[in-house]
Formats: structure tokens, C-alpha cells, sequence
């Protein structure tokens, strides 16, 4: 026998307790929204819990974005700006800085030394101050996001869901998906919290428009 | 304690006898107050936030309970939807089967210089049970761990001590010491100015790891859960050392216990919202790594998922102990154990330490070869109140204790003294005549052996009761007689069934 058959005999044998009647799916239950955690200001929710995470928030309307994003890059003196493909170009802003395209994708030493990137979101959770990726256009590969040490992110209020059921049941299971809450931290060393181990140590959340 | 060989490193001294050495180490004690005591509010505060938290917690049990059920049928699901998705999928059905899959796998990414003989890995459970690094070395591969403290525990040379902390025990200055001594040896050494400033030391082993992970083609990871309608896989963590291992290299290689499948992504949310605030006391874990086999131009070319027995079903066979497979990993139960708080994980002897290891350690390496575990937890119940899949861990620790004297009896053939003190208890306690002459005899000899209100070491057969805890002195007079002598019997009822008792 090999490894499966080995490990699922055992399983079989290990379950034969269980009434062949009963069907894996019994009995049914419900998904989905079981309370309502966010309340009625979601928009307002959602930027509040994520500056808990201590990433750094602000609201702006659409026209504003850009000018956003060049802020978040002036308060960190950022010089240059990985911009993925599909990004639209509205959020691009004017500066002292040099812009990365990703198409040919960057090398790893390429993206190690850009100093930020610059995405849109695919959803966001209100509950949990968490933006969702799922590293489609606007958002770039999951290393973009990774390897830079300023990680600014552009989200549309409507693009907020109230919670962390909502939020799945927006996203594709077969993309790669990233759920990011605050910038990279540890508490390894005597529950002391430290930001930036490994990934971002900036998050700059850029909430556009009204809820 | 005899050693397990599908479980790295029991045989360490039993508990008893490795908790004494713990509880003499004050400094360890005062850490693990600390810790335990500030994650413990964290998660209280979190989890009153969610006034559903127990109708989560409830369906988070029976999803778990009834994956379980069906755990055949789940698990080829997860198999075909991860193959679909271009990912391979192996069975392992022990240690050793999990170690030579992973060492072939690593080896068949082959070129021959430096890059292929190494893996970078993302703190795993599984493969810490598995003893995966001592494999790897044997086979010429060092494998590097990327967690902080993961990276503090293998630079020391030394055990992790917490499921989510697992350098608890360590505190700053002797890190800092670590780090000077041992980075050298492994890579980029650690800068001469190293203060023992956590942010510093977090600094230090940013710029250690970065350069390895810039360079690694295979990386190695544990599964938090995996759906099998989608063949999703997902890891939470908080530093992006996970995002880094799942995302860099060519080579993926995931170690999953069979019993992290969920039947469905959609499932995900239940515990993803349970997960975090259980384990740190978040509302969410900073970095969240969902991924569907392989995706063209996005993370590894190649990903190898293992699904690993090594006692699982061995586990699964016993309709009680079963429920431990439910474990999340999420160490509530530790930081709420009255046991735990003063030990520390070291004492456990087993890679999963505290109540939940007290009851799945020895279903996964054999009762007998962890006898004392289910022994090491006074029954309080504060795991089962903590733990956000229900586990009823005192139930089985009572279940295991059974089996641990059962197992006893069989490999002596004879009584246990276990067996024995029962008999006699039995004895005793069944004949209200006997109890209290046996009352009035202790009160009296444990006077003479007490000091300061408590019975310390005593000589022959209960010198190893005597030797693992404080017992109080019995009162002078048992209730029984005092109920006597301060209220007369009124009429003969009373004295009849007293009577009664012991005739039968």
C-alpha cells in the first residue's frame, strides 16, 4: 500500500463508529452574518479600527487621491514608487520620486530597494480594519507588496464590507488572496510590540469618497 | 518517560519531575505571569466584542466535529481541488514517511550550489512534531526559521516554550546575547551595536533573514486550514516572514495535519474570525495568506502540499479523545491553565504543551509513552471555557488518565498502586463506621507530620503523593462528628440508616 491508502484505510477504520446513513453535509448550518459587529458608520468604523492597527489613515474625496498618496510618500521621504500594472493613473501623483512599473516584472533586488508601493484593494472589513487583496489589476503581485518598505493603499468607501463574512464571500478563493491588518509586527520579545519585521513597516490607508 | 519516535523530543524527564526544575526558576515564573496574564485580557476584551462569540464558538465546533465524521471523504476532496488548481498533493503516514516526502522534494529541486540545500520555513506545528529540521540536517539541508521567536529558539539551540510565543521564556537581554553569539554561524552576523532594545533586536533579524529570503528556491509551511471544495490553503501570521516563505520562493512545500481541513472556504469566516482574538487577542492578525495551488506569474511555480497522519488516526479512532483533533492552535487553553502559568512548556516535554498538549500528545505518541501528561492539569476547566472549538479538555484528560492506569496495569500485570489506594479508598469511603475511624487516625497523624498547616514529603508508599504537592492538614473533627456531638440524634432514622449503610 502506499501513503494514501495507508493513511486513508486508517481513517476508514478509525470512523467506522460513524453510520454509513449520515452524509458529510449533516446536519446543514448556516453561514454567513450570524450579528451585526459593524453598526451603521462602516466607512467610519473601518478607518477608526484600522488606525488601531496603527497604520495611518485618512479620508479624502476622489479628487484628492492622488495628492494622498503623494502626502503618505512626502511624510516618509519615500524616492521611489512601485506602481502596478492596471493602476489607474488618477492615482498616481507628482513628485520627487521615481516611478517602478512592474512590466518586465522587477527583479527581488529591484523591489528590496524600492522604498514604496502603491495599490488599490479589492475589498476591505470594517470590523477588523483589514484590506483584502487579492492581487488583481491595481494591485500587482503579492511580492509588490511585500518587499517595500511603504505600502500605500487606495480604498474606495464602497469597496468596504462590514465584516469578516461579507468580505470572504467578495473575494475569489482561486486568486491569491492577502488580508492585511497594520503593518508587519511581532511581540516575540517580552510581548513588546515592534512594527516592521519582515513585512511594511508603514501602512498608509487612503479611504476616497463618501459611505 | 520513554520516547515516541513519531513525536520529537519526549523523553525529557516526565512532567512531574521536569515541572519541579520550572517552578524553582523564579524569573521563568515572573515571564510567563506576565505574559500569560496580558494576552489572557487581550482575548477577554476581543472576544466580548462579538456578541455572537458563543454561537461562533458553537459552530466553529460543529464544523470541526462533523469534518471529522467524514474526514476520508474531506480530505479527497482537498486532494482533487488542490491538484486541479496545479498543485501535488502527498500522504504521509508517519514522521518518517513526512520527512523522506519533504527531503525528496527539496533535493529534487536540484542545480547542486548552496540555494538547494537550503529552505526557509515559516513557524509549523506540524513539522516541529515531525522533527522536520533534524531531518533536513541529517540530509545536508539547513533549514532556516524565519519566525522571530522561532529564529530565537533555533539560534539558542533550545525548545519553544508557547504555541504562539514560542520564546517566551527568553527575555531581552538573553536574546540580545543570542543573536551576538549565534547569527555569525548561520548567516549575516549581528550588528556590533546591538542593543537589547526589542526594536532593535527585531531590526537585526529583519536584515539576518532578508538576505535569505532573497535568495531561497524552496520554502517550507505549516496550514492553519485548508478548504477542500476549493483547495484553498491559508496561513495567518504577523510579521510577513509567511507572506515572504509563500510568495519568494519556486518551491512551495506546505506540512498539514489532516485534521485542518475545512469543507468549505466559505467556512473560513467562523474561524477566521475566532482565530486571531483567541490566539493574540486581536481583532485579526496583521497578514492573512490565502492561495489555490499555483497561480501563473504570482508566487511559487510549484506547490506540494503533504497531508500528514503521524497518530492522527489513531486519534480519531477513539470517539472521546477525538475532539482534540478540533484544536485550532490558537494557545487560549495555555494562557488560562493554572498549570501552564507556573511551568512553563518546556515541562510537557512535547512540542504542544499545556492542557491541549496534556491531551494530544499522548494520543499521538501512545498513552504509555506519555503517562504523566494527562496527569498534569488540576481539572479546573478554565481551558474548556478559553478554548474557541470547544474542546472539552478536562473530559479527556479524565478519559486519558483511564487509559494512562489501564495501560500501567496491563504492562505489570499486576495492581497498580493507583489501583490499590482506590480499592482501599473504596473500602473506606463505602462504610460510614470505617470513614470516620480513619478520619479521626489521619487528623491525628497528619498533625505529627504537618508543619505550618501542610503535609510536606512523607516516607514510603505516599512519598510520591506527598512529593508533587502541599496537602492541608485534616481538620481536627470530621463533619460527621461534629454533627454528632453538636446535634443529638432526634429520633432512631437516623441511626437506622446508618445502620442500614453498613450491613450492605
Amino acid at each position: 500500500m502506499n501513503g494514501r491508502e495507508i493513511v486513508l484505510s486508517a481513517i476508514r477504520g478509525a470512523l467506522s463508529g460513524v453510520p454509513g446513513s449520515e452524509r458529510p453535509d449533516d446536519p446543514p448550518h448556516s453561514h454567513g452574518r450570524r450579528a451585526d459587529h459593524a453598526g451603521p458608520d462602516v466607512v467610519g468604523l473601518f478607518a477608526e479600527r484600522a488606525a488601531e492597527y496603527r497604520a495611518t489613515v485618512v479620508r479624502v474625496p476622489a479628487a484628492d487621491a492622488a495628492a494622498a498618496v503623494g502626502r503618505a510618500l512626502a511624510r516618509t521621504g519615500a524616492r521611489s514608487l512601485v506602481v502596478p500594472p492596471g493602476l489607474p493613473a488618477d492615482l498616481v501623483p507628482e513628485g520627487p520620486w521615481s516611478l517602478l512599473t512592474d512590466v518586465p516584472p522587477l527583479t527581488v533586488g529591484q523591489l528590496d530597494a524600492a522604498d514604496a508601493v502603491v495599490t488599490t484593494v479589492a475589498t476591505a472589513i470594517a470590523v477588523t480594519g483589514t484590506v483584502a487583496l487579492d492581487h488583481g489589476p491595481g494591485q500587482g503581485r503579492r511580492v509588490l507588496t511585500l518587499l517595500p518598505d511603504q505600502h500605500i493603499c487606495v480604498v474606495r468607501a464602497d469597496q468596504i464590507a462590514p465584516d469578516v463574512p461579507e468580505a470572504l464571500r467578495l473575494l475569489d478563493p482561486y486568486r491569491p488572496l492577502t488580508l492585511i491588518s497594520g503593518p508587519s509586527a511581532t511581540s516575540d520579545i517580552e510581548l513588546d510590540r515592534v512594527e516592521g519585521v519582515h513585512g511594511p513597516r508603514t501602512l498608509d490607508i487612503v479611504v476616497v469618497g463618501e459611505a | 518517560m520513554s520516547g515516541a519516535d513519531n513525536v520529537v523530543w519526549l523523553g525529557t524527564p516526565a512532567f512531574p519531575e521536569a515541572a519541579r526544575a520550572a517552578l524553582a526558576d523564579t524569573r521563568l515564573r515572573a515571564n510567563l505571569r506576565r505574559a500569560t496574564g496580558t494576552i489572557r485580557d487581550r482575548r477577554l476584551a476581543v472576544a466580548a466584542e462579538l456578541e455572537d462569540w458563543e454561537e461562533l464558538r458553537e459552530t466553529a465546533a460543529t464544523i470541526k466535529r462533523r469534518t471529522l465524521r467524514h474526514l476520508d471523504h474531506h480530505l479527497l476532496r482537498l486532494e482533487k481541488a488542490v491538484t486541479a488548481a496545479g498543485g501535488v498533493v502527498h500522504w504521509a503516514s508517519d514522521a518518517v514517511d513526512a520527512n523522506r516526502i519533504v527531503t525528496a522534494l527539496v533535493k529534487a529541486t536540484g542545480g547542486g550550489d548552496i540555494e538547494n540545500h537550503e529552505v526557509v520555513k515559516v513557524k509549523s506545528m506540524a513539522t516541529q512534531e515531525i522533527g522536520l529540521n533534524e531531518a533536513l540536517a541529517d540530509a545536508g539541508i539547513r533549514a532556516y526559521e524565519t519566525d522571530l521567536a522561532e529564529l530565537i529558539v533555533q539560534l539558542g539551540g533550545d525548545r519553544p516554550s508557547h504555541i504562539l510565543v514560542p520564546a517566551i521564556h527568553r527575555g531581552r537581554s538573553e536574546i540580545r546575547e543570542i543573536f551576538r553569539r549565534e547569527m555569525g554561524e548561520w548567516g549575516r552576523p549581528a550588528p556590533e551595536d546591538l542593543t537589547d532594545d526589542p526594536r532593535d533586536l527585531a531590526e537585526a533579524a529583519r536584515l539576518h533573514l532578508r538576505e535569505k529570503f532573497l535568495r531561497a528556491k524552496v520554502a517550507v509551511s505549516g496550514a492553519n486550514f485548508a478548504a477542500a471544495d476549493t483547495g484553498t490553503v491559508a496561513v495567518v501570521e504577523s510579521e510577513g516572514n509567511g507572506r515572504m516563505c509563500l510568495t519568494l520562493p519556486e518551491t512551495l512545500i506546505t506540512v498539514m495535519g489532516i485534521e485542518k481541513v475545512l469543507p468549505s472556504f466559505a467556512d473560513l469566516d467562523v474561524f477566521l474570525q475566532l482565530l486571531p482574538r483567541s490566539s493574540t487577542g486581536e481583532r485579526m492578525n496583521p497578514y492573512t495568506s490565502l492561495w489555490t495551488g499555483v497561480t501563473e506569474g504570482d508566487g511559487p511555480r510549484n506547490f506540494h502540499l503533504v497531508l500528514l497522519d503521524n497518530g492522527r488516526t489513531a486519534t480519531l479512532a477513539d470517539e472521546v479523545g477525538r475532539q482534540a483533533l478540533a484544536c485550532i492552535r490558537c494557545s487560549a487553553c495555555l494562557n488560562v491553565c493554572p498549570v501552564y502559568e507556573r511551568t512553563g512548556g518546556h515541562a510537557y516535554g512535547s512540542v504542544y504543551p499545556g492542557p491541549i498538549g496534556a491531551v494530544l500528545t499522548p494520543q499521538l505518541v501512545g498513552v504509555e509513552n506519555a503517562a504523566s501528561l494527562p496527569f498534569a492539569s488540576t481539572l479546573c476547566g478554565a481551558c474548556y471555557d478559553a478554548c474557541p472549538v470547544k474542546i472539552n479538555i478536562p473530559e479527556v484528560l479524565v478519559h486519558l488518565r483511564a487509559e494512562a492506569v489501564e495501560a500501567k496495569r496491563r504492562d505489570r500485570l499486576l495492581p497498580t498502586s493507583e489501583g490499590l489506594a482506590m480499592k482501599a479508598a473504596g473500602a473506606v469511603l463505602g462504610s460510614p463506621r470505617r470513614l470516620a475511624a480513619v478520619q479521626r487516625l489521619a487528623a491525628v497523624g497528619a498533625r505529627l507530620v504537618a508543619r505550618d498547616g501542610r503535609i510536606g514529603a512523607l516516607p514510603g508508599p505516599f512519598a510520591r503523593w506527598s512529593g508533587t504537592r502541599d496537602t492541608p492538614v485534616p481538620t481536627r473533627e470530621s463533619l460527621r462528628a461534629w454533627w454528632r456531638r453538636t446535634r443529638p440524634p432526634r429520633s432512631e432514622d437516623s441511626s437506622t440508616t446508618a445502620q442500614g449503610e453498613e450491613r450492605r
